[in-house]
């Protein structure tokens, strides 16, 4: 996995609340028994004229230039309820999207992108709508930077705000690294905890 | 001070502090399907790592399989096949517990678990499912995961989880006439918006929830990620008791006292402190019915679609007016009545014998009408057997309904089967997203009695309206 350490990026305005997988990767897009070949899928509902075609749909937001070439996607609260499939995270990630700020995400949606090296900030819905608004003005020159070290996000008004991430989350994203390893560190631990357990709850141990 | 549940589960399966809020949890039921489980299960195979215990994982082979009657590993899904065989060969590799095509067992996942016994009280329970708080109606921990989780769940026996924040939700009250579960998760979600769960474990509580059957508790948990939350529960009782006990993997004999002993222990203490509490007053409810693209746009059957200009915040106001564009509805227009092309009932939300049951009689002796397209998809082979077994089948079928093999079918549109493109559904499923059950598709949530009224009428109806029909 990459390392996540800074950012400085066209941002794409997405400012719809609940984004949900299914839409940003439909289960008719999910072909392959495989982490890849999903980018071109992202948002094909919204980002394609007709169902299964590729005829790019001129109004949606990733079609237009310079968002073409957005890293960062400012969305509305819940984005990524729904479904688990991390597809949506992968087809994300595959299609150049790095960083997502957003009030609030879905929660399987939030922990697949920690595991794979998007960040999701979570900031005010205000805020939010303020970086949009000024992104618009000019997207090209008004970009977003982002410093996972700092935790830190600065608007193109030169205003910093902060965001909160758990330690092992930072670590992960900071680090890039595979979880299970981590664990692992951890597994006199769990050893320990399975012969205890299994005299306490015989019945758990098939 | 006393504890909730999920504080006394997440202290007996925490493994290791992680600091900062986290924890190393202890997982003790992995269950996975071919959709998502198939990844995990070859990311293991590719990173050269086995899984831990593998008598405690279990797999369905539920979101790819076709549910037409005769089916065989060809699916309709562009590309399904190899999700299927993936998937077997990867549980074979892996020494895992398979329900495969062809077995009884075989179902939606979410309902297989539990008949099976496999999800119990008091248990930790993963699956790369978002439905997966559907199990902590027994008084399960049972959350959603990712396939990447899935694989850290199957590898370790544990994962890093930050502890949520404590919401009980409690239903007071007695229900209605023709009023469910499913309609008292949508009316939850309608009032308190499809974040309004963000963040929280939930306790589910109250009269109303203690007076439901354990399959209506299903309903009502399946839909809790539909509230945004992290996951929900219900603390066991005499109803979770008699339900569990005598399931193949449940604990029998000396070990079953062992186990009841200790789940008599789990519901929350009388002092236990939530961060958050609503209440619903479920006298209030009538059979419910979404609108919208959003869990969350619902209102009841007697309702009128709303309009954007009451929505005082501009995200809901602008959510609101995209609904209704894709819909193809105009604010102040009547929702009972509203004709409907096809005709739902099955998934993980309602497919149990009961909901059948439910279903059954409202068909008995009525005919679907002309046009519409109406299936039913029992849950798991053994909803079905016992559907069979008390002639269930037939009234469907004497009804005008598709009568279909396990699986979660039309609850998504995944490139094969689907009930007509950019048709208006009524659909006992749980999710109305834009696209969900096909490109351009109108579906309209409902308990399995409102989509059965709804398909005999061929718009959407109030169950309540319909005259009783005896023999």
């Amino acid at each position: 996995m990459d390392k996540f350490t800074t950012l400085t990026s066209i941002a794409a305005p997405l400012l719809r609340i609940n984004v949900d997988t299914d839409a940003i990767i439909p289960s008719r897009e999910m072909k392959l028994v495989s982490k890849q070949g999903l980018g071109d899928g992202l948002f094909s509902s919204w980002r394609y004229t007709e169902p299964g075609s590729r005829n790019e749909n001129p109004d949606f937001i990733l079609n237009r230039s310079p968002y073409r070439h957005a890293q960062i996607l400012l969305s509305g609260a819940n984005f990524g309820c729904g479904s688990s499939r991390e597809h949506a995270v992968w087809a994300l990630a595959e299609w150049g999207i790095s960083a997502i700020i957003a009030p609030s995400y879905g929660a399987i949606f939030y922990s697949n992108c920690v595991r794979n090296g998007i960040l999701p900030i979570i900031l005010p819905d205000e805020r939010i709508k303020t970086l949009a608004a000024l992104v618009e003005e000019d997207p090209q020159q008004n970009q977003i930077s982002i410093d996972l070290n700092k935790c830190t996000v600065i608007g193109p008004d030169k205003l910093t705000d902060t965001f909160n991430i758990t330690q092992s989350d930072h670590e992960m994203l900071s680090e890039g690294l595979d979880a299970i390893a981590v664990t692992m560190k951890y597994d006199d631990e769990i050893l320990k905890f399975q012969a205890r357990d299994r005299l306490k709850r015989p019945w758990i141990y098939l | 001070m006393g504890q909730t549940i999920i504080e006394k589960l997440w202290s007996a399966h925490s493994v290791a502090d992680l600091g900062d809020g986290s924890q190393l949890i202890y997982i003790d039921r992995v269950l996975f399907h071919e959709r998502t489980g198939s990844i995990a299960l070859k990311g293991l195979e590719a990173a050269g790592r086995k899984v831990r215990n593998p008598e405690q994982v279990f797999g369905c082979m539920d979101h790819i399989v076709d549910t037409i009657p005769g089916r065989t590993d060809a699916t309709m899904v562009p590309g399904g096949t190899a999700f299927i065989t993936t998937t077997r060969e990867a549980a074979n590799a892996a020494g895992v517990n398979l329900f495969d095509l062809g077995d009884d067992r075989q179902g939606i996942v979410h309902i297989v678990s539990p008949e099976q016994g496999i999800a119990l009280p008091g248990v930790t329970l993963v699956c790369p499912d978002s439905h997966t708080c559907t199990q902590g109606a027994l008084g399960a921990l049972a959350w959603g995961i990712g396939s990447t989780e899935c694989e850290h769940a199957m590898a370790t026996k544990t994962l890093g989880i930050k502890k949520p924040k404590l919401m009980r939700v409690r239903f007071d009250g007695n229900l209605g006439f023709g009023v469910t579960a499913k309609d008292m998760i949508l009316h939850l979600i309608g009032q308190h918006t499809a974040s309004g769960g963000v963040g929280y474990g939930i306790e589910f509580a109250g009269e109303a929830v203690r007076a439901l059957s354990m399959e209506a508790r299903f309903t009502l948990c399946n839909m809790a990620v539909e509230f945004g939350a992290w996951t929900c529960i219900i603390a066991p009782d005499q109803t979770t008791y008699d339900y569990v006990t005598g399931r193949p993997y449940a604990p029998k004999d000396h070990a079953w006292d062992q186990a009841l002993t200790y789940w008599q222990t789990l519901p929350s203490d009388d002092d236990a402190i939530f961060d958050k509490e609503i209440v619903i007053n479920c006298s209030a409810i009538v059979p419910q019915v979404t609108w919208g693209t959003s869990p969350q746009h619902e209102t009841g059957i007697d309702g009128i679609v709303p309009d954007p200009a009451d929505e005082t915040d501009v995200n809901q106001r602008q959510s609101v007016e995209r609904a209704l564009e894709y819909m193809e509805l105009k604010a102040g227009s009547r929702l009972e009545g509203l004709p409907i092309d096809s005709a739902f009932i099955g998934s993980c939300t309602n497919s149990r014998l009961s909901d059948l049951r439910d279903a059954a009689a409202v068909l008995k002796g009525r005919k679907v009408a002309a046009n519409v397209l109406a299936i039913c998809v029992p849950g798991s082979g053994l909803v079905k057997k016992a559907a069979e077994a008390e002639g269930l089948d037939k009234i469907f079928i004497a009804a005008g309904f598709e009568w279909r093999e396990p699986g979660c079918s039309m609850c998504f549109y995944a490139g094969g089967d689907n009930l007509g493109l950019g048709k208006r559904t009524v659909s006992s499923t749980n999710r109305n997203f834009e696209n969900r059950q096909g490109p351009r598709t109108k579906t309209h949530l409902a308990s399995p009695t409102t989509v059965a009224a709804s398909a005999i009428k061929g718009c959407l109806t109030d169950v309540r309206t319909l005259e009783p029909k005896h023999g």
